[in-house]
């Protein structure tokens, strides 16, 4: 079996966090991804911006709308997800339009950043 | 402002000068900042850049004269002096040591070109603010800032919110443009009809911001109207799309009504009721020949058909020689393109005119049972409006009395508040 592991919580709280905590619990991650790793247990994984550059899709009548923000309804539930590269975020908004389920619900687009171990970019 | 030189007498070809960078500034300083974006990769950079490259023009050209292509010098010296100060941080960070030599090597230096082999990059910079990614406050503050070079304050204000707001949206639409990978570019052709959307949209929220403010007591915001209209003169100067040539045309249109529109006192002067001679006609030829152009493209936009409207008012010589024909037909193709509840006013308002009151308020009493325009305050003056007419007062005064109740701007109160003080006469 596979599963797919979603990390939650609140960005208002990880704000509040110094350079030097954030920087700790990002090393602290980047362990954790090698103890899984080498344990074979790790297949992919990455730690994302924040919320506020996520970019909404949605697909009806053939038309691509884009919005600002997470504007998933509360109606719709998670149902999948593609890690996907793209030079920018405007071929990304291209590709997942594609996405079959684009047309019956949304698709949240957030750019994946790189764990360091230090200097990482935080919450403001 | 980095032109300002205190405490020194300024010599006569020292003012000279002077003044030459001043309209260079004004004239130039969006389009060396278009460039610098595209050149540093980064808005932030770009803005330290353009900075840097003015405050060398005011020490240098005084004595070495204004040099032949001042565009492509402030380019190549806002882009050197990054070099520089990323070379000097460089000491400290080897990443910037890198970041440097990058842009060293990636380009050649502007300063051999002529001002126009300088790649125009404005509508870079325009379809990167108004980015549908961003949020629409976001997409307005960025281009207001940018584009128009407006301060935080000004925009602040126009908007009636705190300066550091606006300060916020703005570097918080600067980071996700670098977080999020926003490309600094103008969308290929398959992408580009949703993309102007934004940007239109953008533009014709500046100008209604400008035109009528939604809240408070100016009626008119004369700034931002001309803001809205430079940018859609920009706008079509750089890019060939009827919808564009739409927009700047409704621009001009409205605002050939500016002094019309408005009595001395602040107070609001209907269509019907404005003296038609204050009307500005150079706007109206103007905005007629695009709304022509427009009208010929392939297919029209809700913008050109709001335009056409807007041009059939303007060359009706009384409200009551109005072609309300063309006007009621306009409005319905509108209807097809856009369909909203307020288009489906404003066509029964032309239908009012043209066939009388009674099949007009059949139309607009079908609106407000859906309850679509139930909270729309000029959807019950249209009502009482019209019941006046048809002699039906009581019906008409409780019609003004819901639309008093829901009016916001102090001008459009004391007029609904004149006409019910009349009915009662």
């Amino acid at each position: 079996m596979k599963y797919l592991c979603l990390v939650y919580y609140d960005e208002k709280m990880m704000a509040q966090m110094n350079q030097q905590e954030w920087d700790t619990l990002n090393r602290e991650c980047m362990s954790c991804v090698d103890n899984l790793q080498s344990q074979g247990h790790f297949l992919s994984g990455a730690p994302l911006h924040p919320v506020s550059t996520a970019t909404t899709i949605r697909v009806r009548n053939n038309q691509l709308s884009t919005m600002d923000g997470p504007f998933a309804e509360t109606k719709e539930q998670l149902a999948g997800y593609y890690l996907l590269e793209a030079r920018d975020l405007n071929e990304a908004i291209q590709l997942a339009s594609k996405i079959p389920p684009a047309r019956y619900g949304s698709v949240e687009v957030r750019p994946v950043r790189e764990l360091q171990a230090e200097g990482n970019v935080g919450y403001v | 402002m980095i032109l300002q030189r205190n405490g020194k007498y300024l010599a006569n070809s020292e003012t000279l000068t002077r003044s030459s960078i001043d309209h260079i500034y004004r004239t130039e300083s969006r389009r060396v900042l278009a460039t610098l974006i595209r050149l540093l990769g980064s808005f932030e950079l770009a803005e330290e850049a353009l900075h840097e490259a003015f405050a060398a023009a005011v020490k240098q050209w005084p004595e070495e004269g204004v040099p032949s292509n001042p565009r492509a010098w402030l380019v190549s010296t806002g882009r050197f002096k990054i070099i520089d100060r990323l070379r000097r941080d460089a000491k400290f960070d080897t990443l910037q040591d890198q970041i440097a030599d990058k842009l060293e090597n990636e380009s050649v230096d502007p300063a051999d070109l002529a001002d126009d082999q300088i790649e125009d990059d404005r509508l870079r910079l325009i379809f990167t603010c108004c980015h549908p990614s961003l949020a629409q406050e976001a997409q307005v503050a960025l281009t207001l800032r940018e584009i128009c070079d407006l301060t935080t304050e000004e925009i602040a204000r126009a908007f009636l919110i705190k300066p550091t707001t606006v300060a916020q949206r703005i570097v918080r639409a600067k980071s996700k443009i670098r977080d999020a990978g926003i490309p600094y570019e103008v969308p290929p052709p398959p992408e580009l009809p949703e993309r102007l959307e934004s940007v239109l949209q953008v533009i014709y929220l500046i100008f209604n911001e400008g035109y009528a403010a939604s809240t408070g007591d100016d009626l008119l915001r004369l700034d931002f109207t001309d803001e809205a209209i430079r940018l859609g003169r920009l706008l079509n100067q750089l890019l060939d799309d009827s919808e564009i040539k739409g927009l700047l045309a409704l621009m001009l249109l409205h605002d050939s009504r500016r002094t019309a529109r408005a009595s001395a006192d602040g107070n609001l002067i209907l269509l019907e009721d404005q003296d038609r001679s204050l009307w500005n006609q150079k706007a109206i030829e103007e905005g007629s020949e695009l709304v022509r152009e427009a009208m010929n493209a392939p297919s029209v936009g809700m913008y050109s058909l709001q335009a056409a409207i807007a041009a059939t008012h303007a060359r009706a010589p009384t409200y009551a020689d109005t072609d309300w024909n063309q006007i009621a037909g306009l409005y319905t193709l509108l209807l097809q393109a856009n369909p909203s509840p307020v288009v489906e006013l404003n066509r029964a308002v032309a239908i009012a005119m043209k066939d009388g009151p009674e099949a007009g308020l059949t139309l607009i009493d079908d609106i407000l049972t859906r309850g679509d325009l139930e909270k729309y305050h000029l959807a019950h003056a249209a009502r009482a409006d019209l019941c006046r007419r048809l002699g039906r007062h009581d019906d008409a005064r409780s019609a003004y009395q819901k639309a008093l109740e829901l009016a916001q701007l102090e001008p459009e109160k004391r007029f609904l508040q004149r006409r019910l003080m009349e009915l009662n006469e």
